[in-house]
């Protein structure tokens, strides 16, 4: 490796520091590397910072507003210039939540999602997030946003929100 | 030689035409059954429905500004999303003539939304091999979306025909009054077929096998009857509408339409 792409490297490691820091508006306890929304950073040979973000869901309300934070997160960070680049493919799939946001979610009381592939087959327990009992229920598919499903815990009878897989 | 190269460029133009007609069709049943089940919020029979049928308006929205966007694009006159969603009018909309028709009761939405998600899995999973890498990046999307709509609808469809007297009642009327929307779904005309030529969008013979096999399925499984074949010549794709879409498209561009240019 050259002098050079380890430069290039440590700025591209910089922004993604950055973007470790904007929060998902949702669902602010993770960010948006968290969900996996990032997926790319490049510093061009002008210097010029780009950055490629995708949707979760076609219609997620929360996909302009995600742009507008990481674009004033990057100027704040004396990235004024920097490109955002909309990435459609592949598609957004709820297995690029990070380890990290798993536990996040976790802790915020959203249990995170099973591996996709399993979606679309006989679904497997969901763990109650407040006392862990597998002896949970979906009331409904559709939640309070885009990316959540409805959950009942018959163990601590409280009602919770699942990561939707897809 | 010249005019071989234009004809080639000629042709070339032709096939970007078509294939801007094929994307706003996409795009605009889309808009118009997002904006039908937008119609249900505040409304739906009981909070998880209401908030399950806004996620898939939601959905549907989301892909509509995706395929309008690109349609504006291909169009090359400057209009975005937002330009051909609010400012044309009813026979510049291409959407299937199933997509307009209105929410009625709760099973005359579950019908079209279960016939339409049961279309748009065959489309989609068809355009998401697409010649067209935009087309395809965008189907791919889609129909990840889809499969859980569709999952909602038929399981509804299901429920409600193999319900209570009453639910099988309503859910077999509105069968029989939608159905006849049904044969323009997978019905080629001239655009149909040269999306299939090019590699772009799937053949539909192919299509309305797969497509017939799934709703003979669901239907035994709802204990509903197909009803017998009576196709109506509505071609929505071509801009021939019912009444019921002028209606829609007042509520959805009123803003617009008084306040042109008015932004957030």
């Amino acid at each position: 490796m050259s002098a050079a792409e380890r430069v290039v490297d440590a700025r591209e490691e910089r922004v993604w520091q950055l973007l470790r820091a904007v929060p998902d508006p949702e669902i602010p306890v993770v960010s948006i590397v968290d969900l996996g929304i990032v997926r790319y950073v490049r510093v061009a040979a002008d210097g010029r910072v780009h950055v490629g973000l995708t949707p979760t869901y076609s219609g997620c309300p929360a996909t302009a507003v995600i742009r507008s934070s990481t674009q004033a997160a990057l100027a704040a960070a004396g990235y004024g210039d920097a490109q955002l680049e909309e990435v459609l493919a592949p598609p957004w799939t709820s297995d690029w939540v990070t380890a990290q946001g798993r536990a996040k979610l976790a802790a915020f009381g959203i249990a995170p999602p099973a591996p996709a592939a399993e979606a679309q087959g006989a679904a497997r327990a969901v763990g109650c997030p407040r006392c862990g009992s597998l002896a949970t229920e979906r009331i409904s598919e559709f939640g309070s946003t885009p990316c959540k499903a409805h959950y009942r815990c018959s163990a601590c009878g409280e009602p919770f929100d699942q990561f939707k897989c897809i | 030689m010249s005019a071989g190269v234009a004809g080639v460029a000629r042709r070339e133009r032709s096939l970007e035409q078509a294939l801007c007609r094929y994307v706003l069709r996409l795009g605009d049943t889309s808009l118009v059954l997002g904006q039908r089940l937008g119609e249900w919020i505040g409304h739906a029979p009981a909070l998880e429905e209401d908030l399950g049928l806004a996620n898939l308006s939601l959905d549907l929205i989301g892909q509509a500004r995706l395929l309008l966007s690109y349609a504006g694009e291909l169009e090359g006159r400057g209009r975005d999303e937002d330009a051909l969603a609010f400012l044309r009018d009813a026979p510049e909309f291409l959407n299937l003539t199933l997509a307009e028709q209105p929410n009625g009761d709760f099973a005359d939405t579950i019908v079209r939304q279960w016939l339409i998600d049961a279309w748009q899995l065959e489309i989609y999973e068809g355009l998401a091999g697409s010649t067209d890498s935009r087309l395809a990046a965008i189907a791919a999307k889609a129909l990840k979306e889809t499969r859980y709509h569709y999952r909602f609808s038929s399981n509804w469809l299901i429920r409600l025909g193999d319900g209570t007297e009453e639910s099988r009642r309503r859910a077999q009327r509105a069968l029989d009054s939608l159905w006849r929307f049904t044969a323009e779904l997978f019905a080629p005309d001239e655009v149909d077929e040269r999306m299939a030529t090019a590699g772009i969008a799937p053949p539909l013979a192919a299509a309305a096998g797969r497509f017939a096999a799934r709703i003979a399925a669901d239907l035994g499984a709802a204990t509903l009857t197909a009803p017998g074949s009576h196709a109506y010549p509505w071609h929505g794709k071509r801009g021939v509408h019912t009444e019921h879409l002028g209606h829609l498209l007042g509520e959805m561009q009123h803003l617009q339409r008084t306040y042109p240019g008015a932004r957030w």
